[in-house]
Formats: C-alpha cells, sequence, structure tokens
C-alpha cells in the first residue's frame, strides 16, 4: 500500500495514492477511501511542489550520530488538497526557512527507497 | 416524579453520576529505588486513606495504558499487577492504550460506575521512566529494527520526538498569532513558581524569565524549560457511583462533563489537535460554561500544550492564548483563572495526565496548604494530552 510513495523517486516522481471514484487524495496510504469508502484506490503521480506550511529547527542529538541543527517541516502540496507531507527542507541554512515559502521535492535515495526531502524554490 | 426527574437530565440525579473520592500519590523523583508496584500501592494507599475506603471495598480498577513490555519505564505496572497484589475482586477492569489519552482511564471508569458495572473504581498512572532508563539492566532501552505504523511518515525525516511535533503546532502560532518566546515562557515560569510551594514536587526552584530564554533549544521554539522531564511517580484517584459516595468520609467530586475526540490520528495531517474538539464538546455536556471555572489543571508535557487548552476550552479565542497569559498575573495563584497550580509537569514531574485531575480535587477540598487558591473555588478543568490524544474533565464540588 505504501510502495508507490517510498519508490516513486527511482523514476523521479512523486505519487499520492487517490480515490478513482470521488478523486479525494488518501494519505497515509489506507486500502479505501475515507470519503467514500471504496476500495478502488491507486496512486497518482503528483506536481512535487507545495507551500512550507509549518516547521521547527530541530537542536537536539536524538541519536549521536545524528547532525543538527535541521528543519522539520509540513509541506502542503500543490494539487493535493488535505494532504500535508511531514518532511526536511534541504539545500539551504535553517535560518533561511520561513512558513508560505514554495518548495520542490527532492528524493534521498536509500537502497530501493527514496525520501521526499524538499528544498526551496525561490 | 422518578419520571420527571429522568426527563429532565442527569444533572438532578446524584445516584446516576460519577464522582471522585479518595486521592493519592506515591513520593514524585527520579532514579528512585521503590519499585513501580510498591510506588503505586503508595498512592492507592493514600488514596483509600482519604476516602475511608478498606480494600475490600475496591470493586474496579483502570489504568492508561496498562502494562507496556516494549517500554516498561513508560508504564511498568498494570491492572493486572494490581489486582493480584492487592487481592481486588474486580467487577469491572481496563487498561488501553488506544484511548483519549492518560484521563481516558478515568472517562471508562466514570462510564463503568454510571452504568453500575462497580461502585468504587481505582484509576491509576505509574511512570518509571527516569528509573528505567538509569537501570538498563532491568530495564532494556527498546531497540527499533525498523519503522512501521504511523511513525514511517516521521522517523525517516528525523522527527523522532513529540516535541518535534508539538513544536509545529507552536511555530505556526508564532508566525500566524504572534506567540512570542515571553509568552510561551510564562508555562514553564508559572508551574515552576507553583512547584516551589508543592512539598511534593520534582523540581523546587523557580525559573526566571532570563533562565528560560537562555535555555537551550531543543526543536523551535520549544527549548529545555518548555519540555517536561522523566520523572518516576504513582498517582491514584478513586472513582466512586453516585449511590456509593455515602460510604466515603472525604467531600466527594463530581464529574460533571466529560470529553475526548479526534478527527485524524495522524498528527500532521490535523489542522488543529484533537484538544480543539475535545473543548468544544466538553461544554455541550453541561449548564457550567468558561466563565463559572475557578481553576485550570491544563496538560503541559511541552509548555504549548497547555496554551492550545485555554483556546480549546474558550477561556481565549483561537491565537490569543499567548496574550493570555503574558506577564503571567491572570494565570497565577492569585489570578483570576491559577493554572497548574501544583507545578504542572514542568515544575510537579511527568505525572503524565493523572496529576492535573489529582490537583484538580486537591483545589476543590482546600487541601492546597501553601498553594492553595484563595475563596472557595467550586469548579475545575483539567485535562490530558492534546493531540491527537485529549481528554477533558469537568469537575464540580456542587
Amino acid at each position: 500500500m505504501n510502495r508507490d510513495f517510498w519508490t516513486g523517486g527511482a523514476e523521479n516522481e512523486l505519487r499520492i495514492l487517490r480515490c478513482q471514484d470521488c478523486a479525494v487524495f488518501i494519505h497515509p496510504p489506507r486500502p479505501v477511501c475515507r470519503n467514500c469508502l471504496s476500495e478502488n484506490v491507486a496512486a497518482e503521480v503528483v506536481a512535487g511542489t507545495g507551500t512550507i506550511d509549518t516547521y521547527t529547527v530541530n537542536y537536539q542529538k536524538w541519536r549521536p550520530d545524528l547532525e543538527v541543527p535541521f528543519v522539520i517541516a509540513r509541506v502542503a502540496l500543490d494539487g493535493v488538497p488535505g494532504v500535508i507531507l511531514t518532511t526536511n527542507i534541504v539545500g539551504c541554512s535553517a535560518d533561511d526557512v520561513d512558513v508560505g515559502q514554495r518548495v520542490r521535492v527532492t528524493f534521498e535515495q536509500h537502497d530501493d527507497v527514496y525520501l521526499p526531502l524538499f528544498e526551496r524554490l525561490d | 416524579m422518578f419520571i420527571y426527574r429522568c426527563l429532565n437530565g442527569s444533572t438532578d440525579m446524584s445516584g446516576s453520576d460519577a464522582y471522585i473520592t479518595g486521592i493519592g500519590q506515591s513520593e514524585i523523583g527520579q532514579k528512585l529505588s521503590r519499585s513501580p508496584l510498591l510506588l503505586t500501592i503508595d498512592a492507592v494507599r493514600d488514596a483509600l486513606d482519604e476516602a475511608g475506603l478498606a480494600i475490600g471495598q475496591i470493586d474496579g480498577v483502570s489504568t492508561y495504558p496498562g502494562r507496556t513490555p516494549a517500554m516498561l519505564g513508560f508504564s511498568p505496572v498494570g491492572v493486572e499487577d494490581l489486582v493480584d497484589a492487592l487481592g481486588i475482586r474486580a467487577s469491572w477492569y481496563a487498561g488501553a492504550t488506544e484511548i483519549s489519552s492518560q484521563l481516558g482511564a478515568v472517562v471508562e471508569a466514570a462510564m463503568a460506575v454510571r452504568a453500575g458495572l462497580a461502585r468504587h473504581i481505582i484509576c491509576f498512572r505509574t511512570v518509571y521512566e527516569a528509573a528505567a532508563l538509569a537501570r538498563p539492566d532491568e530495564y532494556p532501552i527498546p531497540r527499533r529494527e525498523r519503522v512501521d505504523g504511523y511513525s514511517q511518515w516521521l522517523a525517516p525525516f528525523h522527527a523522532m520526538s513529540a516535541s518535534n511535533w508539538v513544536a509545529q503546532y507552536a511555530m505556526r502560532h508564532t508566525k500566524q498569532y504572534g506567540l512570542t518566546r515571553e509568552q510561551l515562557g510564562q508555562i514553564a515560569i508559572t508551574g515552576r513558581a507553583n512547584a516551589v510551594r508543592n512539598p511534593n514536587a520534582l523540581v523546587r526552584e523557580a525559573l526566571s524569565m532570563d533562565e528560560y530564554l537562555s535555555a537551550r533549544m531543543i526543536s523551535t521554539p520549544l527549548c529545555l524549560c518548555d519540555c517536561d522531564r522523566y520523572t518516576d511517580a504513582s498517582t491514584v484517584l478513586i472513582v466512586s457511583a453516585g449511590d456509593a459516595v455515602d460510604e466515603v468520609s472525604c467531600t466527594p467530586v463530581r464529574i460533571a462533563a466529560m470529553a475526548g475526540s479526534v478527527e485524524r490520528y495522524s498528527w500532521d495531517q490535523a489542522e488543529l489537535m484533537a484538544s480543539y474538539p475535545t473543548g468544544v464538546d466538553l461544554w455541550k455536556r453541561t449548564d457550567y460554561t468558561p466563565a463559572d471555572v475557578d481553576t485550570v489543571q491544563l496538560y503541559d508535557g511541552f509548555s504549548f500544550l497547555a496554551l492550545t487548552w485555554l483556546e480549546a476550552l474558550g477561556f481565549c479565542e483561537l491565537g490569543e492564548a499567548g496574550q493570555f497569559v503574558e506577564g503571567g498575573s491572570r494565570i497565577a495563584l492569585d489570578g483570576e483563572l491559577p493554572l497548574n497550580t501544583f507545578g504542572g509537569q514542568l515544575g510537579a514531574g511527568r505525572l503524565h495526565g493523572f496529576g492535573f485531575a489529582h490537583e484538580s480535587v486537591v483545589q476543590l477540598r482546600g487541601r492546597g496548604g501553601d498553594r492553595q487558591i484563595p475563596g472557595e473555588p467550586r469548579v475545575a478543568v483539567c485535562t490530558s494530552g492534546g493531540g491527537p490524544l485529549a481528554t477533558a474533565l469537568l469537575l464540580a464540588k456542587d
């Protein structure tokens, strides 16, 4: 059920599950639509851009090998109403991140899993 | 006449209400050597003594989340341990994780006594996180080789801790409503000031604004002083049926309304934490209003959660809690709405939800000693959690 989300990065695609009957997006992935209870759900490729809804700069080393600080953010995806991804903002200083900034997905590969991270567009 | 009273709703029918009677608390500390079961029994004895009840009169047990073998420090004692150790003949019991947070165990007990399933129920929450961390041979640190369930959507991005999740809601308040660090800090400063007056509190040292502002950052805007710390303690509340309160020797406190709601369990998909719908639901179930409330004991495992509860419960509008607590006088012991008078979890220790109900009863009975609020408080609100788990209880001496 979650395979499309975690492996779409191999084709540079961000994929989100969608109800094929009522068109509501479903995230985290479930085998049923929470709006119409249809089981006719399938992954669709989405734009991969979005807006920072909120964020935090983490300073605590939760593990000894964790490099800090880093930015954890919630990104509201363009064209995917009602879906928020918890992710990291990369490619800029933590001080330069703010709510409302436009961002684009960039994938970080770990074996056969591709983490969707985001970088600033502007 | 009986039918007439039924049709008029439950507020006249003391026989069908649920009450908190005895309350008890163990020593609160860190790295305690006393076992978690004995800490729990310390709190049980304290509660039985206050209520004038014998253990043989207890016929129910309720806890959150129940014994948790994978994280024994988080919850080392379950219903089964207490039932066996004390020989309780339980006609009803429950210990569950999937309820509306810690005080959900009290909601369950209240429903059980109202349904006639039991007369006097021990509700308890025992935490042993500091001792467990210090004694890994006895309490192995859980290892997670792979993530599954909801954590798969957070852990890969190193959003490891609830502090990260709460921090993002707090950051939105700073950006959208202008919440300042000084306003946020007032929760910790107030808690610590009250903890100085609570002989059983964990951290009996006042906190100045300068100390707060210079504390190291954990996850912006939350600093170290915004986060509770691992604690070893047990708290007990006895929930009694309306037709059984004449058996107790302490003043019963009525559970006047209860709520615990959730819309999305996935933290990051929710616009607002579960505290908000929970607060709305609470006032639908009572004739009391926020203006009737004499004191609030609001969950502050992270300081920001207490601010959200002030908004959720309608003491101020969405986004205005920072201004509401600014300067601290309104929420001080002698203010118009004393908050976390025992110190909250930031001052008294991470009692994990039950401390807020315990203190509400202390204040309503006028037994707060140096921290007793003035006048004769009659109505209190206590809460646990925030989001996605949230419970609110309205307690009244009426």
